[in-house]
């Protein structure tokens, strides 16, 4: 057995080697060859031909942008607080953030799904989950907003998430970090008696594509990395994998890297179902958030959940496999027609491909090496359909085009490498700039891949763009794979730091994008539905303006009678019906954020006059050409003072007498 | 013999049916092009409502946010009689076009022919009369006022009104009335003076 040492002398030397050896191929000039641009280039006017979601990483969120061209889209705020439009600072969103340990503005968004049905990607909703506060999101895609996120509880570091079943049936998400379940006081060291692991299955409304948790499935305490479930003929069948099978709980760089191989769970999820439908579960207390906007409204509300159920391998046989896989393994991924199981072992020489009709032989014919807590080890050898030899180094993630070569991307070596999955044969390799993460092709983990591009994500920028300072944006490189060879036609920044994408033909999500919100389907409780209905309630201490904005004007725009110790809510109505006309809303003193507000919606921003005067309030989105002039005052007197409340727009004024005759 | 006997009285009900026409279609179009407004925007002129593109339900809604700038008063439609007692003008006309077909006389024929021309070049002059109020009739408070202009609307044809080009033209709505005109013409045309028994 080797030690750490020369394991990491070895990978020293074989990198130095190979950048060495393809010491010409390093240079993007000669990489990148005549007519690159123009494959890349979307003419003013023109569409792209792919969206590209992408996680955000440490940002929490996740961004859009077009293939190939490389354009940013938008940035969809998800997990993290979003001053520039309200988001997690409204009234209505503010619900979103809610978690079991209380509100958590941000988050570290990793892994993309999008919604499958027969095994493709619909274009329905998006999914990303959140690393550190164990969450998983719903994005609209409709609208390119979050509607829906689900906490898992028990869980510590929601990494391995979310991955889809091929009909969208289920989400499932592994843990990355084992910790005591129930959460208690124990010494660290105590990790192999105490430390447990959670697989979690989100069921999904087929309808809504609302998220329930279903069921969670106790596993060893290892640490649950990435995931993908069957799809055509492996349908019903999860696999994950695992890293830290040596259960190390301190400097795991080093004590998590001993093993030769790690472990690749495969679940027999429509197993699992059935032991619920049978009742084999164990319902467990804990505290979790589900938090949903409803449609109608807008409006975001909280749900804390108090129980889960669990399954535990040992009471459910048949249910939890394991087989060895290559050192700390990454990504493993399913190839489009369900048969062969790439495991992406990012601290071995070599890639094992496994074959989906060999491990159900092996389970079979109870083919095991032995058991690890009741769960069997599928004799490794039994499952392989073969060995990827030498392909590169520190392999990370790999898709398919569909014509039967998987793309793999190489850390360490800094490269991706195109192969043939059935005879195991390397076909070509393309620098990248430098040491990507994960890749994507359009519909890449999908039963129908669309290989005309690949974007690798590159982890590290250095001399890529122009400098900074220290801090750099993150480099994604589009690769042409439509050819025999991989072209490098084009190098783009990206937001924060994408982990994962997913891209899917435009004519999929285009046609259906909402252009504004229809205002007679607006049932906020505070909305203005038209200018006549603006108003200011007061209730004790809190004050209501029901706001409307219309080019190029809020109603009302003055208001008086406000005192020092209210709550002024700000109900802002956008009373606008036509595409692209949002309006915003900013006030002096304001704490929290602004707002933006779509055609037709209604948001609400939270306002605590901070000291006796007058205010100006005023739209923030360039509306109009008399945007400048959209403003008004808002006068704050002292607590004791007997300043009437008063509205108004145009001089005509309004106050309490009036809104008694409105109500009539 | 027969058959030209029969033709006044077809052409008279032709003439009705193509009468209808006018609630299936728009009678005219005002296109308002700008370079904000890919496409342009639609607004249709019915004989009893007013309507954009299709499933543009809020056309009036933001034509009327661009004209405020101008001064220019809200279209309403609940407020303009003409969408309202049209349609029964136009019913009664369909109506009194079968019993012309029925008593088949030259000069029923005749005087239904003259009073759908005169209606229509009436309705067309009526048209007019709105487009030069709306135009014309501007609020004296307006952010946007240009000294000596105004912003009327062509009847028919095409014009530049500030950042708009504005294109004005009828619709197969008028098309199928100026086609029944025409029927009600032949179909006394076609008539003998006098049909001895």
């Amino acid at each position: 057995m080797l030690n750490t040492k020369s394991i990491f002398h070895t990978l020293i030397a074989l990198s130095a080697i190979l950048v060495l050896g393809s010491c010409e191929q390093r240079d993007t000039k000669t990489v990148v060859q005549g007519d690159a641009a123009s494959m890349a280039y979307v003419a003013p006017g023109e569409y792209d031909e792919f969206y590209c979601f992408m996680s955000g990483g440490y940002s929490g969120q996740v961004t859009v942008y077009g293939l190939p061209s490389g354009r940013l889209f938008k940035e969809i705020p998800v997990f993290s607080q979003y001053p520039e439009n309200g988001y997690g600072y409204s009234e209505e969103t503010k619900p979103m953030f809610n978690t079991s340990y209380g509100m958590v503005p941000w988050d570290d968004s990793h892994h993309i799904e999008l919604s499958q049905t027969d095994g493709e990607f619909d274009g329905r909703w998006l999914f990303v989950n959140g690393n550190n506060t164990p969450r998983i999101a719903r994005i609209d895609l409709t609208t390119f907003e979050t509607v829906e996120i689900l906490e898992i509880p028990d869980v510590a570091g929601l990494h391995c998430a979310p991955f889809i079943t091929e009909n969208s049936e289920y989400l499932v998400s592994g843990t990355r970090f084992s910790v005591p379940i129930p959460q208690q006081d124990v010494p660290i060291d105590s990790y192999k008696e105490n430390f447990v692991g959670l697989i979690n299955y989100v069921k999904l409304d087929q309808e809504t594509g609302e998220m329930s948790l279903d069921f969670q499935i106790e596993m060893p305490g290892y640490n649950y990395d990435l995931a993908r479930n069957g799809k055509g003929k492996s349908h019903g069948w999860s696999f994950l994998t695992t890293y830290n099978s040596e259960q190390a709980h301190t400097l795991l760089e080093v004590n998590a890297s001993q093993k030769d191989k790690d472990l690749l769970a495969i679940i027999n999820w429509k197993k699992a179902a059935e032991y619920m439908e049978a009742g084999k579960f164990t319902e467990r207390t804990t505290s979790y958030y589900h938090n949903t906007v409803d449609h109608s409204t807008g409006i975001a509300s909280s749900e804390e959940m108090k129980t889960t159920r669990i399954l535990n391998p040992k009471d459910c046989p048949d249910m939890v496999y394991f087989i060895p896989v290559p050192k700390s393994p990454h990504g493993c991924d399913v190839n489009p027609t369900g048969e062969y199981i790439v495991g992406n072992g990012k601290l071995s020489a070599d890639m094992t491909v496994y074959s989906f009709d060999k491990l159900m032989k092996a389970i079979e014919n109870k083919d095991f090496t032995g058991d690890i807590d009741g769960i069997p080890v599928i004799n490794y050898e039994s499952g392989v359909h073969g060995i990827l030899k030498k392909p590169g180094l520190g392999p990370l993630h790999t898709e398919f085009d569909g014509k039967g070569f998987a793309y793999t991307t190489f850390f360490i070596s800094s490269e991706v490498v195109k192969w043939n999955v059935e005879k195991l044969e390397i076909v070509d390799r393309q620098s990248t700039f430098y040491s990507p993460g994960h890749l994507v092709i359009p519909g890449g983990e999908t039963k129908k891949p669309y290989g005309k591009y690949l974007v690798a994500m590159n982890k590290i920028t250095k001399d890529r763009f122009l400098p900074t300072g220290p801090e750099l944006c993150h480099s994604a490189q589009l690769f042409d794979i439509s050819g025999d060879k991989m072209k490098l036609i084009l190098d783009f920044p990206t937001k924060a730091e994408p982990h994962y994408a997913q891209a899917i033909p435009a004519s999929k999500i285009q046609p259906n994008s909402v252009k504004y919100f229809k205002i007679e389907d607006n049932k906020h409780p505070y909305a203005a539905l038209g200018e006549a209905k603006a108003r200011v309630e007061r209730e004790g201490k809190d004050v209501h303006v029901y706001m409307t904005a219309i080019r190029s004007h809020l109603a009302p725009d003055n208001i008086e009678g406000i005192k020092m110790g209210d709550k002024v809510y700000f109900h802002l109505t956008n009373l606008e019906q036509d595409w692209d006309v949002p309006h915003g809303f900013a006030v002096q003193g304001a704490n929290n954020a602004e707002l933006l507000v779509m055609p037709g919606q209604t948001r609400t921003l939270l306002w605590e006059p901070f000291k006796p005067g007058v205010f100006a309030f005023y739209c923030t989105d360039f509306c109009s050409a008399l945007h400048q002039e959209m403003s008004g005052y808002v006068r704050v007197s002292p607590a004791d003072s007997d300043v009437k409340l008063m509205w108004g727009l145009n001089n005509e004024n309004k106050d309490e007498e009036t809104l008694r005759e409105m109500m009539k | 013999m027969k058959r030209s006997q029969r033709l006044p009285r077809i052409l008279m009900i032709l003439a009705v049916v193509l009468l209808g026409g006018i609630f299936l279609f728009p009678l005219w179009q005002i296109n308002l092009e700008a370079a904000q407004f890919p496409g342009g925007l639609d607004l249709n002129i019915w004989i009893n409502r007013i309507s954009g593109a299709d499933g543009d339900d809020s056309i009036i809604q933001n034509i009327n946010i661009l004209n405020h700038y101008i001064g220019m008063q809200f279209i309403e439609p609940d407020s303009i009689p003409e969408l309202k007692y049209f349609s029964y003008v136009a019913y009664a006309m369909m109506a009194l076009g079968v019993l012309m077909a029925i008593i088949n006389n030259k000069w029923g024929y005749g005087i239904w022919f003259l009073i759908m021309a005169i209606l229509s070049v009436l309705a067309v002059y009526d048209f007019y009369l709105w487009l030069y109020d709306y135009g014309h009739n501007l609020d004296p408070m307006a952010p946007i006022k240009i000294e000596g202009m105004t912003f009327m609307p062509p009847l028919f044809g095409e014009k530049d009104l500030l950042n708009f080009y504005v294109k004005s033209y009828p619709q197969l709505g008028t098309i199928f009335m100026g086609l029944s005109i025409v029927g009600g013409f032949f179909a006394f045309w076609t008539k003998p003076k006098k049909v001895r028994s």
